[in-house]
């Protein structure tokens, strides 16, 4: 058997370059396999992704996301200068709450999604994926200049621990003076966990409820070992890398470097609805994103749904009646839902739901459905 | 340790030997190199392998495995359990885990293959 080289296998000579979080020595000591991703060396696994992934999605995981970017901007034009950079209007949110958004270059190509929290009336926190954290601050401090707005890179000094899962808010409710069933999906509120002051959004990147935990960089050792303690009566696990792949893919969440990239804009990504072409003032890509809003995109994201056998993965090519349409920008087997699932860029015409495709696997075509996204949703309270 | 009974390649292949009739799968190291086994291809009976060459692909979560015959021979059994369970190459790799069963071509490439102490020794240093 060829030894399983997965995506981001760390050799010993790069372990040596690569940033380590503050919980380094608790993954060691708890036994994870660790990987480079995004210049980091993180936790892909603990007890296994098909056991972790279904915690999740039953009761609660826990995730180091250390390795997140931290971005602070302040100042009296914050909200203007952020939406001159982004393709989102920050001003419109309310102090407390978070949108979803992308920064793009002047060509409309996605440099990072980004969620970015309204802290104050000045005062915003713009996180960015952990490969992209450099580029984005580097690039975010140079689009406020000429506004009276600073940016304050906190990626290294922060911790960011996460809970997700139905059992999470029951699992941090007596941890945290945060009031909870106040905190909304996309809100964010400072307050105390395990009395260590920080900040506490409700958001993820698993398609279930959850929260994220930013605390200053020494003290996540802290916040993990409070949640363990708590989640060890609640059967919550801590879970890796492995598992928030699988649980973004189900949820049919785009990963940067996969669905998203600089070759590809938000149009593409079936993610137009979140460039507000309607905000006032300029932003950075605006022409050529009112072009692909206006002529439509070139390829489509579409969510395949693997009918015959074996795996979609990234790289394999997209067949319509045997001629090549697209490439799998992410696949795996799915743990919910027992089938493989995969997302990736077809011709537009090829993307409508229900469409029969054929992915390349090994030579051989292996059929595939379109089916909409997500694959999964979790059930909601009702109205 | 790992079964005495058996041999092993350095690519993590087991083979159990009964007549001419040889057993293969892959091993404990193997399987917990991989993680939680989500897919195993297998080939069909009837089909003939060389030794050493491809035979099937194991696939993880993550990744996907090329598996390695240890003797050349006719593909005579496929273990169509791992299509709905292909948990059992964790669950027991050495057993309800086995992949294929081959017709041994050449009895002599069995001596080319480590005994349980070679194997053992080789995943120490591993």
């Amino acid at each position: 058997m060829t030894e399983p080289r997965g995506d981001g296998d760390a050799g010993a000579s790069v372990a040596e370059q690569l940033h380590e979080t503050a919980l380094i020595n608790v993954h060691r000591a708890a036994g994870a396999r660790l990987i480079e991703f995004g210049g980091w060396l993180m936790p892909v696994q603990y007890s296994g992704i098909l056991e972790e992934h279904r915690a999740v999605r039953e009761r609660a995981g826990l995730f180091d996301l250390s390795h997140m970017g931290e971005l602070f901007v302040d100042g009296d034009d914050a909200g203007d200068a952020l939406a001159a950079a982004l393709v989102t209007d920050p001003r419109t949110l309310a102090v407390g709450r978070a949108h979803y958004s992308m920064i793009c270059a002047p060509d409309g190509g996605i440099i990072d999604d980004l969620i970015v929290y309204r802290l104050g009336p000045e005062g915003f926190l713009v996180v960015a994926n952990a490969g992209n954290a450099t580029v984005v601050s580097d690039e975010l401090a140079t689009r406020l200049g000429g506004w009276r707005a600073v940016l304050d890179d906190r990626s290294l000094a922060t911790s960011l621990v996460a809970i997700q899962g139905p059992a999470a808010a029951s699992v941090l409710a007596p941890l945290t003076d945060v009031d909870l069933d106040a905190l909304r999906y996309y809100a964010i509120a400072e307050g105390q966990v395990a009395g260590i002051q920080g900040l506490v959004a409700r958001t993820g990147y698993t398609g279930e409820d959850g929260f994220e935990i930013f605390v200053d960089w020494g003290r996540g050792p802290e916040v993990w070992a409070a949640l363990t303690k708590a989640r060890a009566k609640a059967g919550v696990i801590p879970c890796g890398l492995g598992a928030r792949d699988t649980l973004r893919l189900e949820a049919g969440m785009p990963l940067y470097g996969n669905e998203l990239d600089r070759e590809t804009n938000p149009f593409e990504a079936g993610l137009g609805r979140v460039v507000k072409l309607e905000k006032p003032g300029d932003f950075v890509g605006r022409a050529a994103l009112e072009k692909v809003a206006r002529e439509g995109p070139a390829k489509r994201l579409a969510g395949l749904s693997v009918t015959g056998r074996g795996i979609a993965r990234h790289g394999h090519r997209v067949l319509r009646d045997g001629t090549p349409t697209g490439f799998v920008t992410s696949g795996t087997h799915s743990p919910t839902l027992g089938r493989p699932i995969a997302m990736g860029y077809v011709a537009p015409t090829d993307a409508e739901p229900g469409t029969i495709l054929a992915v390349e696997i090994r030579e051989q075509p292996v059929s595939a459905e379109v089916v909409p996204l997500p694959f999964y949703k979790r059930e909601r309270p009702g109205p | 340790m790992v079964p005495k009974d058996l041999r092993y390649t350095k690519d993590h292949e087991w083979v159990k030997i009964d007549g001419d009739v040889a057993t293969i799968g892959v091993t404990d190291y193997a399987a917990n190199q991989l993680g939680d086994v989500v897919f195993v291809d297998l080939p069909a009976v009837g089909k003939t392998v060389d030794q050493f060459a491809t035979f099937g692909v194991v696939e993880s979560v993550k990744a996907v495995s090329d598996l390695y015959a240890p003797v050349a021979g006719e593909i005579t059994d496929v273990n169509t359990e791992l299509g709905a369970k292909p948990e059992l190459v964790n669950s027991d790799p050495f057993g309800e885990g086995w992949m294929i069963r081959v017709k041994v071509a050449d009895a002599d490439q069995l001596a080319g293959l480590l005994d349980a102490a070679g194997y053992e020794q080789l995943t120490a240093e591993g």
